[in-house]
């Protein structure tokens, strides 16, 4: 990690190679898109002028496409299209398709009647009245409605990185998820710069006068297939396999950066949300991703885990963490949440998970089962002595623990228990535990480590090489520095890890990162 | 040349065009006069096939129009449209080449037509490549008009031609029209509801009232021998004004009584109609005229009360 903080320049210019792919994907997704929107929509908005009793119903279909929720829509693409360009494409196609149709029926309808009869009296026959006379002068409004598209599409378009299509959104999604501002604001301000580009360049055109409406009708294709092809400007190195990582794995020195630092890994990466990743992999669109090795897909998908060999993944032991004046307020409660200690190990975790995740059973429930077969279940004893708030993030796993303490306290201690579950990320749980708005929550050592100690590089590696020696480190530290506990680990770790399908990984003999790296460098 | 033959329109109820039937000859101008609704442009777009009748049958120079392919028959019939309907996006050149560009003329031809338009309507060259937003409403017609004659049809239809322009414009337009040979070698149908345009520039005139014909006859006829009380209704308030405009100083001569036996200067041929020798006496502030007949060679000279006098006789004698 850098020691001293890039600014948004310094950080740009270091992206600068990633920025220009990012940017010409993103231009290129909108045009592709645009253009078969304007393939399909312009013909469709001119049958609808010749046969009106279908405007109703065609018009009607593009305004419920465009009011289906861009990322419910990319989850019903995934299925069909499975991840990447296509259902990205598709997607922004739909939702540019509403402007196109309906103005280019405004455009057409709109032209004065007396012109139009006055080029069939001349003796003009259908296709010269449109070429000649409707189109040329729906043009302006037809431009409008492009124009619209245009900047609805660049907007959208962001979302493409969720489903590997690349595009400014893997900055913006990846700051997002990794408390980056600069990263953030280099893929926001380049597209929402794209946004204010294209749409003055094409209101200019709207205004243009009638006259010169030829010309510009003839050079727009071109310009636009231009535009379109940007999209395959930057060509990605091909490799045998090809790797899913999320937008926060892609900037993480203990992610990708490591994996080539460290492994050398040479591999055809997408960006991809966590959301689909798992379901990409299974269907064989993607062959390694990253993931969190507790995920309860792993076991939904087939998939295995690849030995961090090199130990690139720093710990992510759980663990609650609980500022030392309430262990002393509420004396009971130390042993009470030490009771699950060591009782979850990653392969459980992994099944608790996929209980929730996959077989959608509640939190509340898999959380008592699992208490009552391990002898730990005892009924609530509705005591009133205090009241303890359990903080969790907003996954699934959080809910589980944060569920299976809530049980464990009224079992076993005179309190009464209050949960504030879902809490954003890392900083808001750790704000919260602070500010005593909560009084403790799970948390992971390596989270603790990177995204609230942030020590030094060396400090990082130093510390990183056995579990024992990362717990040691956060909890003293945070003793030192937050007056804040680490309990007893509960025994899973929750690290990053590359995974693959256990077929592929079984019939390439690949059981590690290193065998993966060395697979890949093979000729 | 052009023939009209039961010729219906219906509205639902509405019968715009009720059973007509006329024929027009070579050459001949025919007027379609009538009060607004009446079902003029209904029937000039029947003749366009424009509008399909709901009954009757159209011929022009002999040929059933519906077995035409109406593209082929509309480029052989120049169009005026009420409102010109002249493209926008098209600069005036564009605006004038449109059938020509239909019917696949070379640039050169199409040129030089354009040119010679130009000249006859008095339109300057450097008009060509305006648009016609930027014209007045006096050029915007004349370029209707040259659109519909660029490609030279045999036949023109003209649905009130001149109704947008204001009246000194129309009077000067309407000189023009007269003086124009290009329009005597065209079988014309033009559309009005103005009485004074329908006798000034007509050779025969059908009156129309709620789609039915009321009378169709020369201005002559109309005037002096109107069929209904609605003709002469229709008439009355132009009586005078037309009676001066239909009447040639010619059709008095036997009750033109000699005021003077020598000739004064100005001369004019009786072929005059009385409306423009009263314009002409008015203008060079005169009363007394010379008249010379050239038909049987005789020479009056009168005073300007005397013309009058003989042209109540005449019209009291009818
Ligand atoms: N498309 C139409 N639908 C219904 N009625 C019409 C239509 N066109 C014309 N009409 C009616 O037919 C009658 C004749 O119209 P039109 O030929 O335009 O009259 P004019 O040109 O003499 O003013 C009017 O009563 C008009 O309202
Ligand atoms: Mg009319």
């Amino acid at each position: 990690m850098n020691e001293h903080t890039l600014n948004l320049w310094e950080f740009m210019v270091q992206q600068a190679d990633k920025l220009a792919v990012q940017t010409l994907q993103h231009i290129g997704l909108t045009f592709i898109a645009l253009i078969l929107a304007v393939l399909i929509g312009l013909p469709l908005g001119i049958f609808i002028t010749r046969k009106k009793q279908f405007s109703g119903a065609i018009l009607g279909v593009a305004s419920v496409l465009q009011t289906i929720p861009s990322i419910a829509l990319l989850g019903f693409l995934i299925p069909v299209l499975g991840i990447g360009p296509k259902p990205a494409i598709f997607a922004l196609f739909l939702y540019a398709l509403l402007p196109i149709i309906r103005n280019t029926f405004t455009g057409i309808t709109g032209v004065d009647p007396s012109v139009k009869e006055a080029a069939v009296a001349t003796g003009m026959n259908k296709w010269q009245i449109l070429f000649k006379v409707e189109l040329p002068l729906a043009m302006p409004v037809i431009f409008a409605g492009i124009r619209t598209a245009t900047v609805i599409t660049v907007g959208v378009a962001t979302l493409a990185s969720y489903i590997a299509a690349g595009g400014l959104g893997e900055f913006i999604f990846g700051g997002i998820s990794l408390n980056n501002t600069n990263m953030i604001l280099a893929g926001a301000i380049p597209a929402a710069l794209l946004a204010v580009i294209f749409n003055f360049l094409l209101s200019r055109l709207q205004k243009i006068n009638v006259a010169k409406i030829n010309s510009v009708t003839k050079v727009l294709p071109f310009l636009l297939l231009l535009l379109a092809s940007l999209y395959f400007a930057p060509s990605a190195y091909g490799s045998k396999l090809k790797a899913g990582f999320t937008p926060e794995f892609m900037g993480r020195s203990d992610g990708n950066l490591g994996l080539i630092e460290k492994y050398g890994l040479k591999i055809n990466t997408v960006v991809i949300n966590d959301a689909v990743m798992y379901k990409a992999a299974y269907e064989k669109q993607l062959d390694v991703i990253s993931g969190y090795s507790t995920d309860g897909r792993l076991a939904a998908f087939n998939l295995v885990i690849l030995q961090d060999d090199r130990h690139i993944f720093p710990p992510y032991y759980a663990a609650p963490i609980i500022k030392q004046a309430t262990l002393k307020k509420y004396p009971d409660l130390e042993n009470t949440l030490n009771l699950l200690s060591g009782k979850i190990n990653d392969s459980v975790m992994t099944r608790l998970n996929y209980l929730t995740d996959y077989l959608h059973q509640s939190p509340e429930q898999v959380a008592k089962d699992f208490l009552v077969a391990n002898h730990l279940y005892k009924p609530s004893r509705r005591g009133h002595e205090g009241t303890i708030i359990i903080g969790s993030k907003i996954f699934g796993e959080q809910y589980i623990l944060a569920n299976m303490y809530a049980l464990l306290i009224k079992g076993n201690t005179n309190y009464d228990v209050a949960t504030k579950t879902g809490l954003g990320g890392t900083k808001i749980c750790f704000e919260a535990l602070n500010n005593n708005q909560i009084d403790f929550y799970p948390e992971y050592t390596g989270t603790g480590l990177l995204a609230i100690l942030k020590p030094s590089v060396k400090t990082v590696v130093a510390v990183s090489v056995g579990k024992d020696i990362t717990y040691n480190y956060v909890n003293t530290e945070f003793e030192k520095k937050y007056d804040i506990k680490w309990l007893k680990p509960i025994g899973f770790n929750n690290a990053y890890a590359l995974m693959m399908r256990k077929n592929q990984a079984n019939s390439l003999h690949i059981k590690t990162i290193s065998e993966l790296s060395t697979y890949l460098n093979q000729k | 040349m052009i023939k009209v033959e039961g010729l219906s329109k219906n509205y639902g109820l509405v019968k715009a065009v009720d059973h007509i039937s006329f024929e027009v000859a070579e050459h001949q101008n025919l007027i379609l006069l009538g009060t607004s609704g009446c079902g003029k442009t209904t029937t000039l777009k029947m003749i366009n096939h424009l509008i399909n009748p709901s009954e009757g049958r159209i011929w022009i120079n002999g040929v059933d129009i519906t077995k035409e392919q109406p593209e082929t028959l509309r480029r052989k019939i120049g169009y005026v449209l009420q409102n010109y309907g002249l493209f926008p996006h098209y600069t005036v050149a564009q605006n004038i080449a449109i059938v020509p560009q239909l019917l696949k003329w070379d640039k050169l031809k199409t040129q030089k037509r354009t040119l010679e338009l130009l000249e006859k309507l008095h339109l300057p060259t450097d008009i060509l490549s305006t648009y016609p937003s930027e014209l007045s409403g006096g050029q915007q017609q004349r370029i209707g008009l040259a659109r519909a004659l660029a490609a030279n049809p045999p036949v023109l239809l003209m649905d009130e031609p001149f109704g947008a322009l204001d009246n000194v414009t129309k009077a000067n337009i309407h000189a023009e029209f007269l003086a124009l040979d290009e329009l005597k070698q065209k079988t014309i149908i033009m559309v009005t509801h103005d009485v004074q345009e329908a006798f000034e520039l007509g050779d025969r005139i059908c009156l129309m009232d709620k789609g039915k014909i009321v009378q169709d006859g020369s201005p002559t006829e109309l005037l002096l021998k109107p069929t209904n009380d609605f003709v002469a209704g229709f008439l009355k308030e132009q009586q005078l004004l037309l009676e001066f405009k239909t009447t040639k100083v010619l059709d008095l001569w036997a009750l033109l009584n000699v005021s003077h036996l020598s000739n004064i200067e100005p001369t004019v041929n009786a072929d005059l109609d009385l409306w423009t020798l009263i314009e002409l006496i008015k203008k060079q502030k005169i009363d007394t005229i010379t008249i010379q007949n050239s038909a049987n060679g005789e020479v009056k000279t009168l005073r300007f009360e005397a013309i009058m006098q003989a042209f109540y006789q005449y019209i009291k004698a009818k």
